[in-house]
């Protein structure tokens, strides 16, 4: 029987690789559990807990020697040499950062899986580790800002005086940055969010903050999900929006990162000093170099002015017993996939994009980078640009000179025949001309939706002409009578089938109840 | 107090009412309301018309003759009325009223006729106007007549919907209207029947050829310009029988009704004087073979998971929808997804189907709210933060071919944009084109896929298999 083991983790990581609740999910798979003792301390699951969901505790060779290893952290050179031959590694594995962790798994046959490679497609997002983490470190950073922040997020009015709801500014609408948001907002922040991407501003809006668009002449449209780098265009017109917020706002949680660059400057060391003392900046991107000139990674730093920059890259860390189950949520998603069987075997299959792309060393085989994958939530490429370059088909207007002197020759024309006319025709025309008016403008603001009733209503209106029908109907002149007849007949099909027809449809349309 | 006074008074009244009740039909609120004004209106122009009938005709028995067969005629077009109305199905609607505009249109040749046929004793000035009056009234009659007669034969599939190209089609057009002129011209100088006859003949193959040379797929237009046209038909009535209800109502009728076709011009981005003239969108589609690439089909289980899974959904329906009468079940499917919190919402394109609106009336028919029935310029921009789009039988009106493709025949047309979202599921019998005869790239989209067959059948399969 295969056998999983779940290691602890080397302080002063507090994460585990499974909870109880995933230990007994990969039972369920068909594995044999086994967790190193103390393993979820940190994250205050017990041995006694995992021994109770059906897992043995082990001493730290015996867990590291099992088919399978469980693991949050890339491994240490000592824990790779700790790994049975040919056995499997599974954990966050940094691939692109860390060549020295992949050049230390390719040996004695071992697979490593990095389940931090998973790609953005929809049929992965149940795996999408840096989703989960991220969710939890933007929401935690709201924590953290506010244990530093030395007021209420929340506006207030009391005995004591009026209290104003402190302004948060999050850069970048990411998975971590949309937690900021919804976590400041409902702590009754007023927040703001800035994303060079546009299409992010109704996920802002609905969780309760405010888009801040950079206004310039360029669409940030990346093939594979992830922020691309951005124009110089885009970093002034960015810099000068920061610059202006960070004199206004009292917290900035910042999130920019692009795979594989260092993290993209987004406030400099001037606009820091612009801030009010006793604000807070949480930077997200210190592990990669910081969006805030001056975070010092893992640190907490406070300014001349007196301002508060957190650099922790551990936020994640911080709710342990959260982000373990999540984590352990999604490893178990992967076993899953991996155990096609259900029967405690593991099948890497390499013609799946999903598994192809997670691993990064195969039976002591470089197999790093896999190829790209396109992702399904990217927009098709340049459809939307091209759509605007498309100049409008020239169409024939009139001039506003030849507009007016054909509104000119009409009235001349209308003015002629009703001088020249007898009467009663310059009366008609009266009538007419004032009716085609009134027609024009009663029926300006028609709804969309109404317009076949309104259709078929005018449609029974002009059976008016029954009328004309019934005055002739009584002429002495049999012929004539009998067209006439035809005409009624006609015309009051007209009618009353027009207006059943328009209460029928009418009956049908009724407002939603929600 | 004469009858003729009391009749003139109570033409009044009925006019306002008409007025009122084309105001109502504006809004949803005040469509019922709008529609009792109309019946009220209609009701004391006939009740007052009657009276004074009946009070010139006492006695005289040819005249009773007359008013025994007002009656009849009255009763037998009232049931025949009342029973189509009935039993119309709604997607039938567009046949229906196209038929109804053919009776306003013939109605008014005959009361044109009869204008002719029975001398009122004018003289002079006031008889050469009579004399125009009746050819005007014969001519727009004649026109509205075999134009509706048309539209109704393409509506109901029971003539080809491709558009009739004669050789100097607009030669045509305009040389009816002076041959026209010189008729009436003709007429007024010396009255006699043939020349009637001629320009009934002249009117009724003008009419025919006007529609016939309108492709099926701009039928919505069509369908209210002959509207308009039946409007006018009355009004010239109106002058030719010195009455004013006619006047005020044709006006009306005529006026918003040519109104109604501007608003769909402009969203089809087509010109409105083209369309008044007839055969716009003739440019035969030169579109050759050009390689979409490949399309990929998909079955009914994996939409319903891919609706399971989505946030939000849009469905755009077009006239496939109506031809297989799927409304209901994809009513069923809104509602269902809405149960689930899905947001789902309806995105119409102005003319989408064969009638001004007619997507709306069916969607409402199936118990659809209208409040989450959007019109194209609500929805456009919603498609990129969507996660399924559902494109039933639509397809010119999804083409993306419009915005993109400048040599395309349906370019600049405003289109909903579909392909924005992060999956389109388009709903087909076949691979053929739409009714403009363009391909549409849509279809072989990487976000796309399609799902062939009855789109009733379809989405009663996705139905049950979200069961």
């Amino acid at each position: 029987m295969t056998r999983v083991g779940i290691v602890a983790e080397a302080a002063p990581e507090t994460r585990v690789a499974a909870t109880p609740t995933t230990v007994a999910k990969l039972i369920a798979l068909g594995y044999d559990v086994v967790v190193e003792h103390g393993a979820g301390a940190a994250s205050s699951f017990p041995d006694a807990a995992y021994r109770d969901a059906g897992a043995q505790t082990v001493d730290r060779d015996r867990a590291w020697a099992s088919d399978i290893v469980l693991k949050v952290n890339p491994p240490t050179p000592d824990e790779v040499a700790l790994l049975a031959d040919g056995a499997t590694l599974i954990g966050l594995l940094a691939p692109a950062l860390r060549p020295d962790v992949r050049a230390s798994l390719q040996t004695r046959g071992l697979t490593a899986l990095a389940l931090d490679a998973v790609p953005r497609i929809s049929r992965a997002q149940s795996m999408d580790v840096l989703s989960s983490m991220a969710n939890i470190s933007g929401y935690r950073a709201v924590v953290e800002a506010a244990h530093e922040f030395g007021r209420f997020f929340t506006g207030q009015v009391t005995a004591a005086g009026k209290v104003p709801p402190a302004k948060v500014l999050v850069a970048g609408a990411g998975v971590a940055g949309l937690a900021a948001i919804g976590a400041a907002s409902s702590l009754g922040a007023v927040v703001r969010a800035t994303d060079p991407r546009p299409e992010v501003a109704d996920q802002v809006r609905s969780i309760g903050g405010e888009y801040l668009p950079v206004v310039v002449d360029e669409v940030m449209d990346s093939g594979d999900g992830y922020a691309t780098a951005t124009s110089e265009a885009y970093d002034r017109a960015a810099a000068a929006l920061y610059s202006a917020q960070a004199r206004e706002v009292d917290v900035v949680i910042t999130t920019a990162l692009i795979p594989g660059r260092p993290a993209p400057r987004l406030l400099t060391a001037a606009d820091v000093a612009s801030m009010k003392p006793g604000s807070v900046i949480v930077d997200m991107a210190a592990a990669q170099g910081g969006n805030v000139e001056g975070t010092v990674d893992g640190e907490r730093v406070v300014t001349d002015n007196g301002v508060t920059i957190l650099g922790y890259s551990d936020l994640a860390s911080r709710l342990p017993a959260q982000a373990s189950q999540l984590y352990g949520t999604n490893l178990v998603n992967l076993m899953t996939l991996l155990t096609p069987g259900r029967d405690g075997r593991l099948v890497l299959d390499v013609d799946d994009v999903v598994q192809r792309s997670i691993t990064v060393v195969r039976d002591g085989q470089s197999t790093w980078p896999p190829p790209p994958v396109a992702v399904s939530a990217a927009p098709v490429a340049a459809s939307a640009p091209m759509a605007d370059a498309v100049p409008p088909k020239p169409t024939r207007t009139l001039s506003t000179a030849g507009r007016t002197g054909l509104i000119a020759l009409g009235i001349a024309a209308l003015f002629a025949v009703s001088a020249v006319a007898p009467a009663p025709l310059p009366q008609h025309l009266t009538v007419l001309v004032l009716s085609v008016i009134v027609g024009f403008y009663v029926i300006g603001k028609v709804h969309h939706a109404l317009h076949t009733p309104l259709m078929s209503v005018t449609n029974a209106i002009s059976g008016i002409i029954i009328v004309g029908a019934m005055l002739q109907v009584t002429t002495p002149d049999a012929p004539v009578q009998i067209l006439a007849a035809v005409a009624v007949l006609l015309a009051s099909v007209n009618i009353f089938g027009g207006f059943a027809v328009t209460r029928r449809m009418l009956a049908m349309f009724s407002k939603g109840d929600r | 107090m004469t009858a003729a006074s009391v009749a003139t008074a109570a033409y009044l009244v009925a006019a306002l009412l008409f007025v009122l009740s084309l105001r109502g039909l504006s809004t949803h609120e005040t469509a019922r309301t709008g529609v009792g004004y109309g019946i009220a209106g209609m009701a004391i122009a006939l009740a007052a018309t009657a009276w004074v009938t009946v009070q010139n005709a006492w006695g005289d028995p040819q005249a009773t003759f007359g008013l025994m067969l007002l009656a009849a005629a009255l009763l037998i077009g009232a049931a025949i009325g009342l029973w189509r109305a009935r039993v119309v199905e709604m997607t039938g609607m567009p046949e229906l009223i196209a038929l109804l505009h053919s009776f306003v249109g013939l109605a008014a040749v005959l009361v044109g006729w009869n204008g002719a046929l029975h001398d009122p004793g004018l003289s002079g000035a006031l008889r050469d106007i009579h004399h125009a009056e009746v050819f005007i009234g014969v001519f727009i009659g004649g026109v509205t007549f075999t134009g509706s007669i048309v539209a109704f034969l393409k509506l109901s599939a029971r003539m080809s919907s491709r558009p009739l190209v004669l050789p100097g089609k607009n030669m045509l057009n305009v040389g009816a209207l002076v041959a026209f002129v010189a008729l009436t011209v003709w007429y007024v100088i010396t009255p006699s029947l043939w020349l009637l006859v001629a320009v009934t003949v002249l009117a009724l193959a003008l009419g025919w050829h006007l529609v016939a040379s309108i492709g099926g797929g701009d039928m919505p237009v069509v369908v209210s310009m002959l509207n308009s046209y039946s409007g006018w038909a009355a009004a010239a009535a109106g002058f030719l029988l010195n009455n004013d209800l006619l006047i005020v109502t044709g006006a009306l009728v005529g006026s918003s009704g040519a109104y109604l076709s501007y608003i769909m011009c402009k969203a089809m981005n087509r010109s409105f004087l083209s369309v008044i003239a007839g055969g716009f969108g003739i440019e035969a589609p030169v579109v050759g073979d050009v390689d979409h690439g490949e399309y990929r089909e998909v079955d009914a289980a994996t939409v319903a998971d891919m609706l399971r899974e989505a946030s939000s959904v849009v469905i755009t329906p077009g006239y496939g929808m109506a031809v297989a009468q799927a409304q209901y079940p994809v009513a069923d499917l809104a509602r269902r997804l809405r149960e689930r919190g899905v947001d789902v919402r309806f995105g119409i394109h102005p003319v989408a189907g064969r009638l001004p609106g007619h997507m709306n009336v069916l969607l409402a028919e199936a118990k659809v709210p209208y409040d989450i029935v959007l019109e194209m310029d609500e929805i456009n921009d919603d498609f990129a933060a969507t996660s399924v789009v559902l494109v039933i039988g639509a397809n010119d009106t999804v083409n993306p071919a419009a915005a993109e493709d400048p040599t395309s025949p349906i370019a600049g047309m405003p289109v909903l944009r579909v392909w924005e979202a992060e999956n389109v599921i388009v709903f087909k019998r076949s691979m053929a084109a739409g009714y403009a005869g363009v391909q549409n790239p849509l279809f072989y989209r990487e976000n796309t896929q399609m799902l062939f067959g009855d789109a009733k059948e379809r989405v009663e399969d996705i139905l049950r298999a979200a069961e």
